[in-house]
């Protein structure tokens, strides 16, 4: 690890003027589950390090009977654990019981969950987000995919995005509050995340010196369902993810929301999979034909081909649980 | 002459009983140390620089930034200009710096040229068929390549004739030539031969041994009723110990030398050090207390060991720590040898094995590695075989637990678990049907099988191959045998008995966690016929008496067999120094449960302490040995074998595997210690579902590197992953009477192959490859048209 400056401010205004124009210049710590294992690992060598669990009321969760506001200080732990997330976004709690582990989710924030790097192995070995070799060649193309992208995949980005609460939160229509040297702004998440086409490029919309503060959830009357498939049952990310969050009109779907994670450099968004459902019932059938749609436009980089299988598994069962819920 | 007969049934109070290891609670409050915990005033950190690419030559190393850097207290360039390197991580200069955070600085400010050189990393393609032999003239390494292969002669001196060779030798190469054996055509050719100087052309990864054959393979499978062929195999996997390897090494003068060292092999370690340190074995002072894991990656020094060793005399003798990070630990510090295979069987129309042929391959790194005892087990009548040695660049390959035995035992049991369901046959009919074949141990099988086959429910679980039950989820069932040695190893050590009562034994032994202080102690406590408090064990010294390396399963029958021996001679010792006080001969006492008393009138009695406090100021210290393997065992034994039974879930969508049943039936021999003997199996089972579901070093074909050198992406079986265990010790008088045999390699080797098994048993196919992750379950399925998510309906 590299020698580095640590700062603490106490508020949000403090801590973007700490942060600094360019990504080399200064980091946002919160729970340092990912941040110190990337600069252990010498993969970010930020000069200073901004820790903004000081800073007050980002900590908090609110609900008002509209909108929950989740602050991005909220950890893993306390957010699986609170009894208003659990009966007002059931699949937000689950997703949040089903990741890392219990010591990780007590150190590892809302925030952070959603601002952690990917895993790519490449990426984790210090060879780049979009590694090449001298010729310029994607390693991953010519490399071991078997953990890479299968959607959203035509390069040059092929890693997958890696938290499993995101896509959770994006079906659930979220919201985050940015807040940077202007001041704040507010963004879909949906909207922030995207695929980086340089290298040195992050994977979403936060320029270095802004955080994000608050995630925001609209209170529906919806049926949510979600699955997640995992080849170990603990301490690892799932295969493929799938959050679905459906609108009823009595036994018919009168509008989807489908959410991928861990198939795409971005939480994937499916309005071909909310289609297939829309204006009908939820069934086997119909789940699954949703599930096709939505791995139709896939592509096997190699390695990764079982991955497409997985993720129809998993947008089919996460369907069926909707329909299950509260049923 | 003493009666070291084992105690009898009366006289145990501890042996075979489950006791509670000595070394539970200090591991538990974390007050036992370990090497990484040995931080002496002045520590000086050791760190490595590594070579990035899989292949290189080392052009240039420019280490003067390093060394001006305030800290650094010593450096040593280890892979001077025009060295090779081999593998990614391999390393090019060593150095001791005062803290970690500047011997990293230090090592990432050294300049290392490279020339990068082509590599090769891909050991799991099968070779092939007809290996283009290289064309260029032959290395002497060449020439002892094909010797160790077992290429004929005459093929060896053709390739002699039509390529040359690329160095002249000399009269003395010939006569050493002759010495070993070498046909005279093969030398003839080399005295005829064009000496083409010069490096050697490029070379191909693969040597290929000659074909072995027994009886008639080629008639035996043309009149085989039944017969299978398949691909299986394993990957090369890590050793993941959770202590990385290292050491700390102290020069408190330049005559002599202190190693706190992470090993198997206390006694061992210091002969291995001093020759290249210029200095005898008894001016090295060798001690570990505790070990984070070893599982037969950890017997010498490393070079890495002898770095810091130099390092520590450089800095004048300050203590240096070189423990490496986990990332050089899984690229160089342990790999179990990859084993694949394209296997046929045949059987008669009644069910008995009569063919076998098998064209395996596998690496063990640059040198290729051995091959498995294939067919595993089964004396198949006709047979036919050749292995072909794949030379990776990856960092070389070490034991692991039971070395080539999980390899062997899933080439063979899965051929013939697949010739089974060819057949129509319930595989463990099957088994039993050939079990003659095993040999000496077929009895103690058959029975084996009998007690697993209750343990799991074979009788109301067992299907033919394919779950036909509805849903995604399907359950399976397979076995799997093994069989290893665990005849104990040579063995020393020194037995007090104080006045006090008090008694402890040193030896040069180790505790790998395995439970040795805890097997000595019960051992001795029976044999003396006191309790086991007053035992005190003090091992992982070299300065103890000799005993052997904690490897291949030897250390219970070693240590168990030299302390017993100490434990009756003091016994003996001390009776014949009370028996005048008891009015009676040595031979009519017995010591029970602390009392001394006359075996035929129990009131003619003395407590253990009063005895001991008649033998005077110093106590009696006697010497107990195991000899060593020259000559014939006594108190330990050789050979033990086990069935093991799993019961496996898979889901056919996802392609998720779980282990959902393991059962162990093991024959052990005398169990010394039941808890820790029982927990050996348990670890050894846990290792297989490990390594059969996740462990897999990857490489990645461009740059040669490892893609997973942490234990995030080099995935282990984590706790909710391990589910039913269960294991019966099959200890009957017949084995007792065989005494001590370590079982602990056994334990890993039988569960692997009964997961595969199990698998193919729920889904209908045979998924080839190890680790059976849902890509290469899913892939299987699919080539057996039976990918469940392919069309529209379930
Ligand atoms: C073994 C293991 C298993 C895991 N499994 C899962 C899983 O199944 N699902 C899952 O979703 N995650 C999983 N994780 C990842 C874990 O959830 C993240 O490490 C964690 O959420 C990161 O939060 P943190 O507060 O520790 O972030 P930090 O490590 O402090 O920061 C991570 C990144 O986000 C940035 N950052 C943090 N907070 C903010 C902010 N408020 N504004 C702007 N930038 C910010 C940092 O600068 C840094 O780049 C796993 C982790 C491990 C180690």
């Amino acid at each position: 690890m590299k020698p580095f400056e640590y700062a603490s401010p106490k508020t949000e205004k403090q801590a973007v003027g700490l942060l600094g124009k360019s990504w080399s210049e200064a980091e946002v710590l919160a729970g340092g589950t990912d941040l110190l294992a990337l600069m252990k690992d010498d993969v970010v060598a930020p000069k200073r390090l901004v820790n903004v669990k000081h800073i007050e009321n980002l900590g908090e969760v609110h609900f008002d009977g509209k909108e929950m506001r989740i602050g991005a200080l909220v950890t893993m732990g306390e957010a699986a654990d609170n009894a208003l997330i659990k009966q007002h976004f059931p699949i937000l709690h689950e997703a949040l019981w089903e990741a890392a582990s219990p010591q990780i989710r007590n150190m590892a924030t809302m925030g952070g969950n959603l601002c952690q790097r990917p895993r790519c192995w490449y990426f984790r070995n210090g060879m780049g987000l979009l590694p090449v070799d001298e010729k310029g060649e994607s390693l991953v193309l010519k490399g071991d995919n078997r953990y890479h992208a299968v959607l959203g995949n035509h390069g040059p980005s092929y890693f997958v995005s890696p938290s499993t609460i995101a896509p959770v939160l994006i079906a659930y229509g979220a919201r985050i509050r940015l807040y940077g040297p202007e001041g704040a702004r507010q963004l879909e998440l949906e909207k922030f995340y995207r695929a980086p086409m340089h290298e040195g490029e992050r994977e979403h919309a936060l320029k270095p010196n802004e955080m994000i503060t608050d995630i925001f959830l609209p209170a529906a009357s919806t049926r949510a369902g979600y699955a997640e498939i995992r080849q170990k049952e603990a301490f690892d990310w799932p295969m493929a993810s799938c959050a679905a969050v459906l609108e009823m009109n009595g036994s018919t779907v009168k509008s989807a929301r489908i959410v991928l994670g861990q198939v795409a450099p971005v939480p994937w968004f499916s309005p071909e999979a909310a289609l297939h459902l829309t204006g009908k019932a939820v069934t086997e059938e119909t789940a699954m034909a949703a599930a096709h749609a939505a791995l139709e436009n896939a592509r096997n980089l190699g390695k990764n081909k079982y991955k497409i299988t997985v993720a129809k598994v998993a947008v089919k069962r996460a369907i069926l649980n909707a329909a299950k819920e509260g049923a | 002459m003493a009666d070291y007969k084992w105690p009898d049934q009366q006289h145990r109070s501890y042996l075979g009983k489950k006791i509670d290891r000595l070394d539970g609670p200090v591991k538990l409050t974390g007050r036992a140390k370990y090497t990484y915990d040995y931080n002496p005033k002045g520590l000086l950190y050791g760190a490595l620089v590594t070579c990035p690419y899989a292949r290189a030559k080392v052009l240039s190393v420019d280490t003067s930034a390093a060394e001006k850097m305030p800290g650094v207290k010593a450096l040593k360039v280890v892979k001077t200009p025009g060295t090779e390197t081999h593998w990614a991580g391999d390393e090019i200069v060593a150095l001791a710096a005062v803290d970690e955070r500047i011997a990293e600085d230090a090592a990432r400010a050294v300049v290392v040229k490279y020339e990068v050189l082509p590599h090769f990393v891909q050991d799991e393609i099968e070779p092939p068929k007809d290996i283009p032999l290289a064309s260029g003239p032959l290395s002497q390494e060449d020439l002892e390549d094909m010797f160790s292969n077992q290429v004929p002669e005459g093929k060896i001196a053709d390739a002699i004739k039509t390529r040359g060779i690329n160095w002249k030798p000399d009269e003395g190469f010939f006569k050493d030539l002759k010495g070993y054996g070498v046909d005279q055509v093969v030398i003839d050719a080399l005295r005829g031969a064009q000496v083409k100087p010069g490096t050697a052309g490029p070379k191909s990864p693969y040597k290929r041994t000659a074909v072995q054959t027994e009886g008639d393979p080629d008639k035996a499978f043309a009149e085989a009723a039944y017969v299978v062929e398949g691909v299986y195999g394993m990957p090369v996997i890590t050793h993941c110990c959770l202590e990385t390897h290292g050491l700390v090494a102290e020069w408190p003068d330049q005559k002599s030398m202190n190693v706190h060292v992470s090993t198997q092999n206390v006694s061992g370690m210091a002969a291995q050090m001093a020759p290249m340190l210029n200095l005898s074995a008894s001016d090295i002072h060798v001690e570990q207390q505790n070990i984070g894991g070893g599982f037969g990656s950890k017997f010498g020094p490393d070079s890495w060991g002898m770095h810091a060793a130099e390092l520590s005399k450089m800095a004048g003798g300050a203590p240096v720590k070189m423990m490496l990070d986990r990332k050089v630990e899984q690229e160089m510090a342990g790999a179990r040898p990859s084993a694949y295979g394209r296997v046929k069987v045949g059987a008669d129309k009644d069910g008995n094995l009569i063919a076998w042929e098998s064209n395996s391959w596998g690496t063990g790194g640059v040198t290729g590695g051995g091959s498995p005892p294939l067919p595993y087990l089964f004396r198949i009548p006709n047979q036919k075989k050749q292995h072909t040695a794949v030379s990776c660049n990856i960092g070389s390959a070490r034991a692991w637990r039971a070395p080539n035995h999980p390899q062997a035992s899933l080439l063979t049991e899965c051929a013939l678990d697949d010739l089974a369901a060819k057949m129509g046959m319930d595989p463990m009919d099957f088994f039993l049907k050939n079990i003659e074949m095993t040999g000496p141990r077929a009895k103690t099988y058959a029975e084996e099988f009998k007690i697993a086959a209750e343990m799991i429910g074979w009788k109301e679980k067992w299907h033919p191959r394919g779950d036909k039950t509805p849903g995604p989820l399907k359950r399976g069932l397979g076995l799997g045998l093994h069989t290893w040695g665990g005849r104990g190893h040579e063995s020393h050590c020194d037995l007090t008995v104080h006045p006090d009562g008090g008694v402890e034994v040193r030896i040069g032994s180790q505790d790998l966690g395995t439970g040795t202080r805890t097997v000595i102690a019960i051992v001795i406590a029976d044999a003396m016929g006191i309790p086991i408090e007053h035992v005190k064990v003090f091992l992982g010294d070299n300065k103890y008496p000799m005993s052997g390396a904690s490897g291949g399963s030897t250390t219970s029958g070693g240590v168990s067999s030299s302390t017993h021996r100490a434990a009756v001679d003091a016994r003996d010792a001390l009776l014949a120094k009370v028996a005048s006080s008891l009015k009676a001969q040595p031979e009519e006492l017995e010591v029970v449960k602390g009392t001394v008393r006359v075996k035929s009138d129990h009131s003619r009695a003395m407590t253990w302490k009063q005895a001991c406090a008649k033998v005077g100021p110093v106590g009696i210290t006697v010497r107990g040995n195991n000899p060593d393997r020259t000559k014939p065992p006594d108190l330990t034994n050789s050979g033990i074998g086990g069935v093991q039974m799993a019961e496996v879930s898979v889901d056919i969508e996802t392609g998720v595997v779980r282990v959902e049943k393991l059962m162990a039936v093991q024959d052990a021999g005398l169990i010394v210690s039941k808890k820790t003997c029982e927990t050996q199996m348990l670890g050894g089972m846990i290792m297989a579902v490990s390594y059969s579901l996740y462990e897999e070093k990857v490489m990645d074909p461009t740059t040669g590197r490892m893609l997973n050198p942490n234990i995030e992406f080099y995935r282990l079986a984590g706790l909710p992953d391990i589910k039913d265990l269960r294991i019966h010790l099959h200890n009957t008088q017949e084995q007792e009477n065989r005494g001590v045999i370590g079982i602990a390699e056994g334990a890993v080797t039988a569960p692997g192959t009964a997961i595969s098994n199990a698998i193919a048993n729920a889904i209908g196919v045979r998924v080839p490859f190890m680790p059976f992750t849902p890509g290469r379950v899913l892939a299987a399925l699919e080539e057996h048209g039976q990918n469940a998510m392919a069309g529209g309906a379930m």
